[in-house]
């Protein structure tokens, strides 16, 4: 197409006109939100203007429901806490030193809606975006994971989804080199019509090369680099994450078909190594991704975090579409993009490094004295605005918060007049129908499509409980990952179950043989017009902050995701918690699963008769209510420094966190990953079933050579935590007690079929 | 003198690092060659490492064939110096001619990462003299265009000429024809293959340490010429 060039709507027109109608409603923006705009200009917004308020003011950049829950964080947060941070909520990503001169960030980010409508590319630009903030720290990406929740594993939908999102996250992630070393897949019917697609990012990089998102030093040049600017994604933020999402065929979903991003892996790949570069040759002042909200984000966050104004012209912004206006220019969200503040002796150099890369870039602007950010096109000034009103002074919601009267009855529905399964046969028979159950069964149909090794820094991956990251090759510094949440819990106790979510991530790092040190999150809720939904939020946030309090590490930083929803009703309430932690030589990994025979098998943690909101629950009898397992910070922190320093004295020769299915779920893993059996009985004192099915927190199975059993049962009782030695590896079966024996073969069938079943041979 | 051994990097080359990593821990120096450079500098030997060269953009391999470093490549390639193309490598060479057939979309349609049984069925190249002939490996694979596919003729050709240097053992991850992961020149200096034998030499982060001797021979090959 060629031809009608768009009327300008400058600041002039706008003053002319200022009764012309504006679609503000149309862009998200309430009534009192437009009114508030044209307080603060003292006049209409241009079309322009009001693009960059309504991307800015939607509730996926503003926070304006969630912020004043949030600030709970920094509340709570010790100088002590601190310690190790070197950028924390706020910035682009968290950034914690793990010592040596070494420093991590990490972040995970929500692309739920996108990849509902687009599964493939949805799930690609997520990561590509994940990618980006971690470029925009100076960091070198070096390791990603997805959290994925789907609706029912054989829902015909999950059938379109599933395979989309996984050929998404392979298809972008492995062609940028990065390994994938972990996450999560979920089935559950509340995600039916609304999956959620996380995606976490790691980087690493050296202190000194932590770089922030800000715009100073008057005469400073701002550089557009990357890919060209279209028309794709215009609105993601706020039409797409930004609303209730109705995915019916006719419905709003299709229309919204053009408001996903389609991402070009290639790119980016370049582009990083462009980055990487550019920080090492000291060519850049301030540096800012585009991502949601593109270049209306960029500019204004630059100029608000700055100390001047900024001044943008968009003629030198490179375009792949024509008769874009300046409204589309500003609210486009085609990939594989940067912006860099860059000094302006420095900008043949910074040039010259993109050329070696093949790496467009222009200077699209600078920085200004005043304290405006003014943007022109086609020679009119389009925007004139203080940018922190764009950037930081959005609106604050205090939305309405009410425990619904359904919790109650949710709470009293308990799980404990369901039938159990008592006689052996039953329960062997239990066990394999639960390890072939899709939320606990092999992974490896989705984590075999994503590329693990490159780089040859992993040291642990799927299945793993965390993932392992090699960040300094002389000395073998490194860091471990891994994210969690059980919604059923968290929808039975918002408080207590994203306590739990936090304590399963901290233990799976634990377990690893990491110390954990900070923590992220990607707060996945329905809608927050929505009271309960609100409650769920505020008491999640709440639990989050004191659960990190009592552990003594910091959130150093999240992504809220509203919106969650089919019709009116909301998505399980999903705040996935991720931990990092720290390895001074990852040569003291502790691998998943019996690795040996002969070694002594022990359960570390205590279990008791807690079954709400458990698997066995929903496989067995699609139950959800009671309360959840109780959860005891105190008791994980004594059991994740045992873990630790049984791990540096090399005593461990294999561990596994115990969670969904409970020890009967992680005999079977530790089997089929070690690929050997063991003879295990049942912990004493406790009813079978209980013991095999229950999912009381703070447990982990491990193995200990068998010389080295009875110290280490000592040095388990010094420590302060329970602990019942189980049995010994070997064999090709897993024997249970009085259980008739389970043969690998067997559990392995069970296991591993589930998946290709349902999906197809990979 | 340590023998230097060139890696390769185009614009999306992801492996890299990890090709100069497993040069180094056979003993060799890894030297970074750039797609856009006329010049070798010097090396005994060449590594086309893995990744998505140009984005795979046409077809995996085409663009990066024709890439400036790859005619040096070709010139001396012809003249006996040894390469080793791994995965988007191989990709590469077959594209460049310097091996025959062709790598295209695996039968199952969907990208493979697993830890991939081998068997050696040739130790006559100058990548692979340092295992014994019928040996079993386990390396990595990786890879969404990794079915092995020629014409009749040229298959009955590297049979008969023992060029088949690669075998899978146990199921065919793509459906290659005859099972093969990789082959080998008619001089047996310049082989390919899918399988990453770079994420294979340390414990800690392969499955084995089975790769290193693709590394190892060439010094062998290279100290005989």
């Amino acid at each position: 197409m060629t031809g009608t060039v768009p009327q300008v709507d400058s600041i002039d027109s706008a003053v002319a006109t200022p009764d012309q109608p504006q679609p503000y409603r149309e862009l998200g923006l309430a009534d009192d939100e437009y009114a508030r705009i044209r307080e603060i200009l003292g006049r209409r917004p241009t079309d322009a203007e009001l693009a960059m308020y309504a991307v800015m003011w939607s509730e996926h950049c503003s926070y304006k429901s969630s912020k004043v829950h949030l600030k709970y964080f920094g509340e709570t947060t010790t100088p002590q806490m601190r310690g190790r941070m070197l950028a924390g909520i706020g910035e682009n990503a968290g950034v914690v030193e793990i010592g040596d001169g070494w420093a991590v960030t990490f972040k995970v980010e929500s692309h739920n809606h996108p990849s509902y409508v687009e599964p493939y590319q949805g799930a690609a630009t997520g990561v590509g975006g994940i990618v980006r903030d971690i470029m925009a720290m100076g960091a070198r990406p070096v390791a990603v994971a997805d959290p994925l929740r789907f609706g029912p594993a054989d829902a015909p939908d999950t059938a379109r989804v599933l395979p989309g999102v996984v050929a998404g996250i392979g298809g972008y992630g492995n062609c940028l080199g990065l390994p994938n070393v972990g996450g999560e897949v979920v089935f559950d019917p509340s995600y039916s019509g609304n999956p959620l697609v996380n995606a976490l990012c790691v980087g690493s990089m050296r202190v000194e090369d932590l770089h922030l998102a800000f715009a100073s030093g008057v005469g400073n040049k701002i550089i557009l680099f990357g890919a060209r600017t279209g028309l794709d994604g215009i609105g993601g933020v706020s039409v797409l994450a930004s609303e209730t999402f109705s995915g019916d065929e006719d419905g709003s979903g299709r229309k919204k078909l053009p408001s996903v991003q389609v991402g070009d892996p290639f790119t980016e790949k370049v582009l990083i190594e462009c980055c990487l570069e550019l920080f090492h040759a000291g060519l850049v002042v301030g540096i800012q991704d585009l991502g949601g909200a593109g270049l209306a984000c960029a500019t204004s966050e630059l100029a608000s975090a700055g100390d001047g104004g900024m001044q943008v012209d968009l003629d030198a912004v490179p375009l792949r579409a024509t008769g874009m206006t300046a409204a589309e220019i500003l609210a486009s969200e085609s990939q594989e993009r940067m912006c860099a503040v860059v000094r302006p002796e420095d900008v043949e150099r910074f040039m010259a490094v993109c050329r070696k890369w093949d790496v467009l870039a222009a200077v699209i602007g600078e920085v200004t004295e005043d304290d405006r950010l003014r943007i022109t096109w086609r020679g009119e000034t389009v925007v004139d605005v203080p940018p922190r009103t764009v950037a930081d002074e959005g609106p604050v919601y205090h939305r309405p918060v009410e425990r619904s009267a359904a919790q109650d009855a949710l709470v009293a529905n308990t799980p404990d007049a369901l039938p159990r399964p008592a006689a052996p046969s039953e329960l062997r028979a239990e066990i394999l129908r639960m390890a072939a159950s899709p939320n606990l069964c092999s992974r490896a149909w989705v984590t075999d499509q994503y590329d693990r090794y490159v780089r040859g820094n992993t040291v642990l991956a799927q299945p793993a409980d965390a993932g392992v990251v090699r960040v300094d090759e002389e000395s073998g510094r490194g860091v471990a990952v891994a994210t969690d949440c059980n919604a059923r819990f968290v929808a039975l106790d918002p408080y207590v179950g994203t306590q739990l979510a936090l304590a399963e991530a901290y233990r799976n790092v634990a377990v690893s043989g990491a110390e954990p040190i900070a923590v992220t999150n990607c707060l996945n809720f329905g809608s927050p017009e929505d009271p309960h939904v609100m409650w769920q939020f505020a008491e999640a946030v709440r639990g989050l902050a004191d659960g990190c309090a009592t552990l003594g590490i910091p959130v150093t930083g999240g992504n809220v995701s509203f919106y969650n929803q089919t019709g009116d009703r909301p998505i399980l309430p999903t705040p996935v918690i991720g931990v990092l932690g720290v390895f001074e030589d990852v040569r003291r990994r502790v691998r998943c699963g019996f690795t040996r025979d002969g070694d002594a098998v022990v359960l570390l943690g205590a279990t008791r008769d807690e079954l709400g909101g458990s698997e066995w629950a929903h496989v067995a009898h699609g139950h959800l209510g009671g309360r959840p397992p109780a959860v005891d910070l105190a008791a994980e922190q004594r059991l994740a420094a045992l873990l630790a320093a049984a791990a540096a004295d090399g005593v461990l020769t294999g561990a596994h966190d115990l969670s969904e299915g409970g020890l009967a779920q992680a005999l079977v893993e530790s089997s089929l990953v070690g690929e050997r059996g063991a003879r295990i009985a049942p912990p004493p004192g406790l009813d079978p079933f209980v013991a095999l099915f229950a999912e009381s927190a703070g447990r982990a199975l491990v193995t200990v050579a068998e010389p080295d059993a009875e110290a280490f049962l000592a040095r388990v009782g010094e420590a302060g935590v329970p602990a019942s030695r189980l049995g010994t590896t070997g064999g090709a079966e897993l024997v249970i007690g009085e259980l008739p024996a389970l043969s690998l073969d067997e559990l392995r069938t069970a296991w591993e079929g589930t998946l290709p079943a349902l999906f197809g041979s990979p | 003198m340590t023998m230097r051994i060139g890696v390769i990097t185009f614009p999306g080359t992801l492996d890299d690092i990890d090709a100069a990593r497993a040069v180094r821990h056979a003993g060799a120096e890894p030297v970074a060659l750039w797609h856009g450079d006329h010049d070798l500098r010097g090396v005994a030997a060449v590594v086309v490492p893995g990744g998505f060269s140009y984005g795979d953009y046409l077809r995996a391999g085409a663009i990066a064939s024709l890439a400036p470093i790859m005619t040096e490549v070709i010139d001396e390639a012809r003249r006996g110096l040894p390469v080793l193309g791994i995965c988007n490598g191989f990709q590469i060479l077959c594209e460049a001619g310097l091996l025959p057939g062709a790598l295209v979309r695996n039968a199952g349609l969907h990208f493979v990462c697993r830890d991939q049984r081998l068997r050696i069925d040739s130790t006559e190249t100058a990548w692979t003299s340092d295992y014994t002939r019928g040996q079993e490996i386990v390396v990595p694979l990786k890879s969404g265009e990794g079915r092995y596919v020629a014409g009749a003729a040229t298959l009955a050709e590297l049979e008969a000429e023992g060029r088949v240097v690669f075998r899978y053992v146990g199921e065919n991850p793509n459906d290659a024809l005859s099972d093969i992961a990789g082959i080998a020149s008619a001089d047996g200096r310049v082989v390919g293959l899918m399988p990453h034998p770079e994420h294979a030499i340390d414990p800690l982060t392969g499955p084995s340490t089975d790769g290193l001797g693709v590394f190892t021979s060439v010094l062998t090959a290279v100290a005989a010429a």
